[in-house]
């Protein structure tokens, strides 16, 4: 494949999303990318959430990475952030749970119990990191 | 420590973009025997003083996590590869830019595997910022060979930015073409 070809792929796929749902532009998946979470594997959490999200023709919802949230314990972290849901910190999501999160919390609005952890850590909120 | 050579040779390009370069070059080259990364950047670069402090896992500059002690790519990467045999090079200049080059030899037993070029270029080039990033990929192996580049802008253009899981998906799909890889691999695939 080519960049030509991407483009055109882009155009076909734009044709068919414009008919799906576009209710999902305000959901945000950010991805804890940091040394911690590379070693623990973020790059297939990060895969899987593309993967998933495709499988369950979601294509607005945004994916974006950061550095450390500081919790290194449980990584790879995620941070969910969508209408009618408290913003929600995972932790040890590997590419199974990044499935779990996108078919129970985004598209059931119910949290993965499980792998709930706390807020970023203090010197991140004070940066305004991911607020 | 990091699982794969690709997750060291990640770390590095985003040293280099939180380094606020403007430019980031990024080769991966990889052989029957070896896997050379070399990364280079034109951000702000470190004195010699600060570069003998980066490698030192104990030590941290207290800039980006100001309550905790942090920074240890650097030092994970030169523990791999002297635990295996490797080669280490890096150099660089107070506000001209860094640039790291490390081989491993895949014939060392103590070699970490080399993990997932795609999704490494995809983490890679979709990393948050300005900053333009160019990939240049060669593998040969002797029985497969193929080379190619990727420039972030361009592709960034072409899939319409990096942010939604549409044009992540099709950027995905782009990479994983340029490796030669189906669907079906890579979701099988254990990496």
């Amino acid at each position: 494949m080519n960049l030509e070809e991407l483009r055109k792929l882009r155009d076909e796929q734009k044709q068919s999303l414009s008919r799906r749902n576009t209710d999902n532009k305000d959901i945000q998946i950010i991805v804890g990318m940091g040394t911690c979470g590379i070693a623990a594997g973020a790059k297939d959490t990060l895969e899987a959430f593309i993967q998933e999200l495709e499988e369950q023709e979601l294509s607005t919802v945004r994916v974006t990475q950061t550095g450390c949230m500081g919790l290194c314990y449980v990584e790879p972290t995620v941070e969910v952030v969508m209408p009618d849901m408290p913003d929600v910190i995972y932790g040890k999501v590997d590419p199974e749970v990044a499935r779990k999160i996108v078919r129970k919390h985004i598209m059931h609005k119910t949290m993965v119990n499980d792998h709930v952890f706390d807020r970023p850590a203090a010197d991140i909120v004070e940066e305004g990191g991911n607020q | 420590m990091h699982r794969t050579i690709c997750d060291f040779a990640l770390d590095l390009v985003q040293n280099s973009i939180e380094a606020q370069a403007s430019l980031v070059m990024f080769d991966f080259f990889e052989t029957e025997n070896d896997v050379t990364v070399f990364v280079a950047d034109n951000g702000c670069g470190m004195s010699s003083e600060q570069l003998k402090k980066a490698q030192d896992p104990f030590f941290t500059d207290g800039i980006k996590h100001a309550e905790r002690d942090v920074g240890l790519g650097l030092a994970f990467l030169t523990q791999a590869i002297e635990q295996s045999g490797g080669e280490f090079e890096i150099d660089s200049r107070e506000g001209q830019g860094t640039s790291v080059k490390f081989q491993f030899d895949k014939t060392n037993i103590d070699t970490p595997p080399v993990g997932s070029a795609a999704n490494t270029f995809l983490a890679a080039l979709t990393y948050p910022g300005g900053h333009e990033m160019v990939i240049n990929r060669k593998f040969n192996n002797g029985a497969d060979i193929y080379s190619y580049s990727l420039t972030r802008s361009e592709l960034s253009e072409a899939v319409g930015g990096f942010e939604t899981s549409g044009s992540l998906r099709l950027l995905r799909t782009y990479l994983l073409s340029q490796e030669g890889i189906t669907e079906e691999q890579a979701v099988s695939r254990k990496n």
